[in-house]
């Protein structure tokens, strides 16, 4: 293969990669999600006995990461959607991609605590 | 017929640079080519319309809504309140006791549902090479998709608080 050839991709390779693996990962979730949700419809206590699954560490932690998989693909959603629909989106999606990650960094700052204090509280005492 | 012989000879003797005449003239005009995508008698008549750009324009204004519904659910049932602690049976039967709730949490199963099933089709038509697979992947996908929003929409439905 010549050398330089090899499409590495960039800003809007990397973001769309990342839009297709968050939303499939979602889409797997969202499965699950409904399924242990209609365990109401069973008894109360094998919902409650479910979702007792939620609030285990290991669960708790990747609730964080449907957060963090969420939030990105909402984000880079309204970027996709102002390329796509405004007549600049083009030529402004890097510092688009780059403000999503600013917004995605503190919101996911912000959410550290709300999502994990179950975890946190039971590991380390309230 | 000596147009067709001419054209033949200037054809062959192209290589030589003595015989050095113009193909087509005036006279002799280029066959006329077919445009690649011209509809002809033998397209079919019911195209596929513009589907994938419906879908297109679907997974944009699902999104929005989406970002809405979705992001709103999250600050709910994991932020707010003690996070994911809160969240029983008890939790639930508040929640759906509301009409706004319950149609909330209806248009959200379909658009996410919807959604997800239009980007997973994407990604099986542009991953899944063989026909066959692409195939029933797809089947596949449709099936689990409709029982889901069925499911789903059945248990918003018919949800009974005093179930005990």
């Amino acid at each position: 293969m010549p050398a330089g050839t090899l499409y590495r991709g960039r800003e809007g390779m990397w973001s769309w990669v990342a839009h297709r693996v968050t939303g499939v990962l979602i889409f797997f979730f969202l499965f699950v999600h409904v399924l242990d949700t209609a365990l109401v419809r069973v008894s109360p206590e094998a919902y409650d006995d479910t979702i007792a699954i939620y609030k285990t560490p290991l669960v708790n932690v990747m609730e964080y990461g449907l957060v963090a998989a969420i939030l990105f693909h909402a984000l880079n959603g309204l970027r996709v959607i102002a390329v796509d629909f405004w007549s600049k989106g083009a030529r402004y999606q890097k510092q688009m991609l780059w403000t999503v990650m600013g917004v995605w960094i503190v919101l996911m700052a912000g959410a550290f605590y709300p999502v994990l204090q179950h975890t946190l509280r039971t590991l380390f005492g309230s | 017929m000596s147009t067709t012989e001419t054209t033949e000879t200037a054809n062959g003797a192209a290589t030589e640079p003595t015989d050095d005449v113009a193909l087509f003239d005036v006279d002799h005009p280029a066959p006329v080519i077919e445009p690649p995508r011209k509809r002809t008698a033998k397209t079919p008549k019911a195209s596929r319309g513009n589907f994938e750009m419906q879908t297109w324009l679907f997974m944009r204004l699902s999104g929005i809504v989406l970002v809405v519904l979705v992001l709103g659910h999250l600050l709910i049932q994991l932020v707010l309140d003690g996070g994911v602690s809160k969240i029983g049976f008890a939790f639930v039967a508040g929640r759906w006791a509301s009409p706004f709730w319950q149609v909330w949490d209806l248009a959200m199963l379909w658009l996410a549902m919807l959604h997800g099933a239009n980007g997973l089709r994407t990604v099986i038509n542009d991953y899944a090479e063989r026909d066959n697979t692409r195939f029933w992947l797809k089947m596949l996908l449709y099936v689990a998709t409709v029982f889901t929003v069925l499911l789903g929409t059945l248990v918003i439905f018919t949800f009974d608080p005093n179930i005990r």
